[in-house]
């Protein structure tokens, strides 16, 4: 052996159909060249086999042992940012490869959307995640399902009707953002979990509202066009931020409040602990929407103007619709009244009407925070969609 | 001149490979085409009648077209291969707890081989041990897994049965490519020390691109040197490299052949009992 080479490297019986190469791959690691000897008969055949496809140079050197030379290192690869925070840019061909990885230059050709920070980051949405992730609840437990019920048959329908509208609006609330997913390029890997968890939040969503509407019917209340119609244009905005503005910021804004009034004025717990729950997680959505929103639109100066378009395009489109679903509306205010007299009748109208107003004040407060001046806040607030999403 | 091409579809990954290697040879100015073959005769034959100009060819069609173009008076040449067709072996295993200890246990045994056609899994070890005085067929029983005929086992899957059927005690031993053996333990058909390699035959050299006569004529030089300069760190043609199996294109040799040369002597181009 020269002088200076490192001693020998001895695999004893192990072969490499049991992971020797794993001890050869270290050893050549930190020198270029090494000899290896095994007790092994069929080693020379086995390593030999092995160099071959690994590009590795291979000499017997007889007696069970073998000179075996590294392959230059010739792989091109880079690093895929930092794992701590995500660069302003994240180029394609870093695929989806872990923000941090070392990539291997591939030409594998992926294609996102969004490759720029500035379109979605927040610093908020390790937080918001992580809030998320512990703030699961299972529908199986969270909600005394066999909790009493002894409201009369009406009520009960105008629950069902609630619902009915609920769980299409939640399951616009999914396909959404979710569409966006794909193209956000997963170096912003904390956005790209707000999102998911964001979705599985409205999966939840679904499920509690649909079990909550079935548990006294077999059937359920009115979808109706104007309804849908308001859902489609949420569904036809292809830029993720005014998406976002238009559905977190704007639609799942008043939600909240609805989902609140709903808690206030449920006739039995099920409907109160339902709402109650979807409340908390929507929240959490509006406050994402809000933050990247808030961050973007300080530093693009054109985008709010955009977003008073979105608003402006969006209500040109709905201004032949309905809005609301009337059977929603009555069924809001008997929720409110808690009964058919007059009296309550007129109270249940007035509390639906100051929930609106609730929504109103609500979406104008979100918009000033979004930079809006007063007087165009107010305005814009005035043109969102009538059925509330 | 344009390069036409003759390849076996053996796997459907193959008609992206020579596709990517197609454009590459299209940067360096030279204009490419492919034909696909079914079977490695039908290659040969198309090579030696001018359908195609330069083919892919597995050892045993190197082999048949070098004796088909002498008998003829023409002469096949062997312009460049990859890395990884040099210095196979082919591992003759058996079970661990085998009483098989050496080569003359192996009369009247049952050996488990590739393709009928196989020059690595078949042909190559069936003579080594005819020469060694086992004629296959007359002193031991051979058993073939033919998953795909006239691909001269460029498919793994003849190997992955014969290694199988060692494993199920259905043959007492089983011809695989070296290379082979290391993949079959990763993937489980032949787990950690349940195998034991009895003897080992070569090495021998494996495919390369064949012409003959004036081959490619004044694009051959070009062509060899597109191949020779492919880099496997290129995100264009590493990918691919990587997909057939090697690190780098190397000059031809022949010497690599003598095994399937005194196979095809002793067999012809298939093993038939």
């Amino acid at each position: 052996m020269r002088e200076g080479a490192p001693s020998p490297l001895d695999l004893g019986s192990l072969g490499f159909d049991q992971g020797a190469h794993i001890l050869v791959e270290r050893a050549l690691a930190a020198c270029a060249e090494l000899v290896v000897v095994s007790s092994r008969p069929e080693f020379t055949v086995q390593a030999s086999a092995w160099c071959r496809v690994r590009g590795h140079g291979a000499e017997s050197l007889g007696n069970g042992s073998m000179r075996i030379r590294a392959r230059a290192l010739t792989q091109r690869a880079e690093r895929a940012g930092s794992v701590r925070r995500p660069e302003a840019h994240a180029p394609s061909r870093w695929g989806l490869a872990a923000r941090g990885a070392l990539v291997e230059e591939t030409g594998v050709g992926f294609r996102f959307a969004i490759e720029d920070r500035d379109a979605v980051w927040t610093d908020d949405a390790a937080r918001l995640y992580a809030q998320a992730a512990a703030a699961q609840w299972d529908p199986e437990t969270a909600i005394p399902w066999n909790a009493p019920m002894s409201h009369p048959d009406q009520v009960e329908d105008a629950v069902v009707q609630v619902m009915t509208y609920l769980i299409e609006n939640e399951i616009a609330a999914l396909y959404v953002p979710t569409r966006f997913l794909p193209e956000i390029h997963p170096h912003f890997r904390e956005v790209v979990q707000v999102l998911a968890i964001q979705a599985a939040d409205e999966a939840r969503h679904i499920e509690v509202f649909t079990r909550r509407a079935s548990l006294r019917r077999g059937e359920l209340g009115l979808s109706t066009r104007g309804g849908q119609m308001s859902l489609k244009t949420l569904f036809e905005e292809p830029d993720f931020a005014l998406s976002a503005f238009l559905l977190s910021t704007l639609g799942e804004g008043s939600f909240l409040h609805l989902l609140r009034f709903l808690e206030a004025n449920a006739p039995d717990p099920v409907t109160a602990a339902v709402c109650r729950l979807a409340a908390v997680d929507e929240a959490r959505h509006v406050a994402f929407g809000l933050s990247h929103l808030r961050a973007q639109a300080e530093r693009d100066p054109g985008l709010r103007p955009r977003m008073a378009a979105a608003v402006h395009r969006r209500f040109d489109a709905l201004r032949e619709t309905a809005g609301l679903n009337e059977l929603v509306f009555d069924a809001l205010v008997l929720l409110a009244a808690g009964s058919f007299e007059p009296e309550a009748i007129a109270r249940g109208w007035q509390r639906v009407a100051d929930l609106q107003v609730e929504m109103d004040d609500g979406r104008r407060h979100r918009l000033v925070r979004l930079g809006f001046e007063p007087a165009e806040a107010v305005e814009l607030a005035g043109l969102h969609t009538r059925n509330f999403m | 001149m344009t390069i036409v091409l003759g390849a076996v579809a053996y796997d459907a990954k193959v008609v992206p490979i020579w596709e990517g290697f197609g454009r590459a040879f299209e940067r360096a100015g030279i204009a490419f085409d492919t034909v696909w073959f079914s079977n490695y005769e039908r290659q040969v034959d198309a090579l030696l009648s001018g359908a195609v100009n330069v083919a892919w060819h597995s050892p045993l069609a190197w082999v048949q077209t070098r004796r088909l173009a002498e008998s003829r008076g023409r002469r096949a040449r062997a312009i460049a291969m990859r890395d990884t067709d040099r210095d196979l072996r082919t591992a003759i295993l058996v079970r661990s707890d085998s009483p098989i200890m050496n080569l003359e246990d192996l009369r009247d045994r049952r050996i488990a081989v590739g393709a009928v056609d196989s020059p690595q899994a078949t042909l190559i070890p069936l003579l080594d041990l005819a020469e060694r005085g086992l004629e296959p067929g007359r002193d031991s029983r051979v058993r073939t897994f033919d998953v795909l005929v006239g691909k001269h086992g460029d498919h793994i899957g003849g190997e992955r049965d014969a290694a199988r059927a060692l494993m199920a005690g259905e043959v007492d031993v089983a011809c695989v490519l070296d290379s082979n053996q290391l993949l079959f333990s990763r993937e489980g058909t032949l787990p950690a020390g349940s195998t034991r390699m009895l003897h080992a035959v070569g090495p021998y050299d494996h495919c390369n691109f064949t012409v003959v006569d004036e081959g490619l004529g004044n694009v051959e030089r070009v062509f060899v040197e597109t191949l020779l300069a492919m880099d496997i760190a290129d995100p264009e043609v590493g990918p691919l490299m990587e997909m057939e199996g090697l690190r780098r294109w190397l000059p031809a040799r022949t010497s690599g052949y003598a095994l399937i040369e005194r196979a095809v002597d002793r067999f012809g181009s298939r093993w038939a009992p």
